[in-house]
């Protein structure tokens, strides 16, 4: 019986010949990514500890960006442990370069590898054949003292797409369009693998979409197999253009799913679940205050040009803040140089640093009580983004920059 | 015995503990602040060897491990619900914090109810009457036992 890639990637870093899912194995991992959401209590536990030893110190990486700039004191007491241990310890340290993931993908993440991340989108790899997965601080803390971790090896779910998108969707429509179909737990503990002749029709900034989104349905992780396509990103990106795995034809999925990219309509998620999918065109007269284009989700360079393409010549609506944040600096000098920032700043927008801003709901752009925001940020939980009582609705970078025009949720053929 | 706080469907880390007290510098500073918008009540009345018992894909969301830490730190014994989502549950194994897998209890009892819970027999009981849990795996029950997984770093 085959391998599918999650089983596959396992197997290499239990150094066995054949790793099944269902089965537990001990593994060594490629990458330990862990921000300041955590990394200051992870610090304190090593601190506890009777042996402290870092296993390998090369493989951490360790980067500030959800509350960036800082925003309080406490804040900055925490963040001032993480800057200072990393130094001490000569780890890899990233402070206002960009959110942990897109840094991941642009400069750290190989095909093959296993990666921890002290973060749940740690998910975001798979487009580059890479399985990463979300822990807490204390898994990420035993990791990094011994190298090594245990892992449930999981079921996948398969994808396969025909088709293209068109007709306005996006790869944030598509992916939440599955979410919506199989629901916030339809995923719990698999490995979502996506694959057909489709992906050709997928840029790497889609694929990267499509994996980010995936541990909203429960996953594990995401995977796909690395092609061209991949391969050239890794290219220009300093990396070997590695090859990746790819499932077995024998290989034993729990479930296949077959998706036709040309279906895909645009849709949001509506409060307060990232399942409570529907197509834009049934959301009606949904006055907004704020919107959000960033995160990891849709920050990156092509997302800030299809807005920029929906907003040029026009502006954003009265009364509505509409905040931008490119996902690095790469991504924000690029912006700046193809007149993008230009753009948003002409149309009346706020045009933020690169973190993870609105969508982390703690430092910039929290929305207060009764307010809608519509943003491209990954989740939607009640109260996320500010007060209790406020509500999110997530959307492509073309539907929250069209909502930011008209001033309520609509597509972007509307503007 | 311990009383139950009884939740939902689809309860998620930031309504255990939102992201404005995650940078906090310690978990005993960010548990006056647990469950804050889901339910004000709950830091007022839990007591040590108290219980949650909820319905499918508790914990969804974040990886924050302050989530099942704050649970723990307001005395949190265990938490019952029909299914978990995948972090948290790993999270809560290596704090120490039973999580069990119930697919009954939930629909039969109350908030306030006085729950009893057996591990190794794999049952809670609430008003004279047993409900069978899932067994927590041996690999995971094990960290569970030598009081989550850091306790094996120090050996």
């Amino acid at each position: 019986m085959g391998m599918t890639i999650a089983e596959k990637i396992i197997a290499r870093a239990a150094k066995v010949s054949e790793a099944r899912a269902g089965n537990i194995y001990v593994v060594e991992l490629d990458h330990l990514m862990s921000n300041d959401g955590t990394t200051h209590l992870t610090i304190d536990m090593y601190n506890k500890l009777k042996n402290r030893k870092i296993y390998d110190k090369s493989k951490l990486v360790w980067i500030v960006d959800h509350n960036v700039p800082c925003d309080s004191p406490k804040t900055a007491a925490s963040q001032k442990k993480m800057r200072d241990f990393a130094k001490e310890n000569g780890i890899t340290f990233h402070e206002g370069d960009g959110i942990c993931h897109e840094l991941m993908i642009e400069k750290y993440v190989n095909p093959k590898e296993l990666i921890f991340g002290a973060d749940s989108h740690t998910c975001s790899y798979g487009e580059l054949g890479a399985f990463g997965t979300g822990v807490g601080c204390t898994d990420y803390l035993y990791a990094m003292v011994t190298g090594k971790s245990w892992v449930l090896c999981p079921e996948t779910l398969r994808f396969n797409f025909t088709g293209a998108l068109q007709n306005g969707a996006t790869a944030r429509d598509l992916i939440l369009t599955i979410i919506g179909r199989i629901g916030a737990n339809g995923a719990n503990y698999k490995a979502m693998e996506f694959a057909g002749p489709g992906m050709k029709n997928l840029t790497m900034s889609d694929r990267i979409c499509i994996c980010n989104l995936c541990v909203e349905a429960g996953a594990k992780t995401a995977l796909m197999e690395v092609d061209d396509i991949a391969r050239a990103y890794l290219k220009e990106h300093g990396r070997e253009a590695a090859d990746g795995f790819v499932s077995d034809e024998d290989a034993v999925f729990e479930k296949v799913y077959d998706i036709d990219l040309s279906e895909i309509v645009p849709v949001v998620a509506k409060p307060h679940f990232v399942d409570n999918v529907s197509p834009v065109s049934e959301v009606e007269d949904v006055k907004i205050n704020e919107a959000f284009l960033g995160s990891c989700n849709n920050g990156r360079i092509e997302d800030l040009r299809l807005g920029a393409s929906i907003i040029k010549g026009k502006k954003v609506a009265e009364g509505v803040r509409f905040l931008v944040s490119p996902a690095s600096r790469d991504v924000y000098d690029q912006a700046m140089a193809e007149g993008i920032i230009e753009t948003f700043m002409d149309a009346g927008a706020i045009v933020v640093n690169p973190n993870c801003s609105v969508c982390w709901g703690s430092c910039q752009g929290v929305i207060g009580e009764g307010e809608v925001l519509i943003s491209t940020g990954t989740r939607n939980f009640k109260g996320r983004a500010g007060d209790k009582n406020s509500f999110v609705y997530l959307g492509s970078a073309a539907t929250v920059t069209a909502s930011a025009i008209a001033g309520k949720i609509v597509g972007a053929g509307e503007v | 015995m311990g009383k139950i706080f009884k939740y939902g469907k689809d309860v998620d880390t930031d309504q255990i503990i939102a992201s404005q007290y995650l940078l906090y510098p310690t978990i005993d500073e960010m548990k006056a602040h647990t469950f804050e918008s889901l339910d004000g009540d709950f830091i007022k009345k839990v007591q040590p060897g108290d219980f949650i018992v909820a319905d499918e894909n508790f914990g969804c969301g974040s990886s924050r491990e302050q989530a099942p830490a704050v649970l723990k730190a307001c005395g949190i014994k265990a938490v019952l619900a029909k299914s978990f989502a995948r972090i948290f549950y790993r999270n809560s194994i290596n704090l120490g914090v039973p999580v069990i897998v119930c697919s009954e209890v939930y629909d039969h009892v109350e908030r306030g109810d006085e729950l009893e819970l057996n591990m190794e027999e794999g049952y809670v009981e609430v008003k004279g009457v047993k409900y069978a849990c899932t067994k927590v795996p041996a690999y995971m029950k094990n960290i569970l036992d030598q009081g989550g997984l850091l306790a094996s770093l120090d050996k």
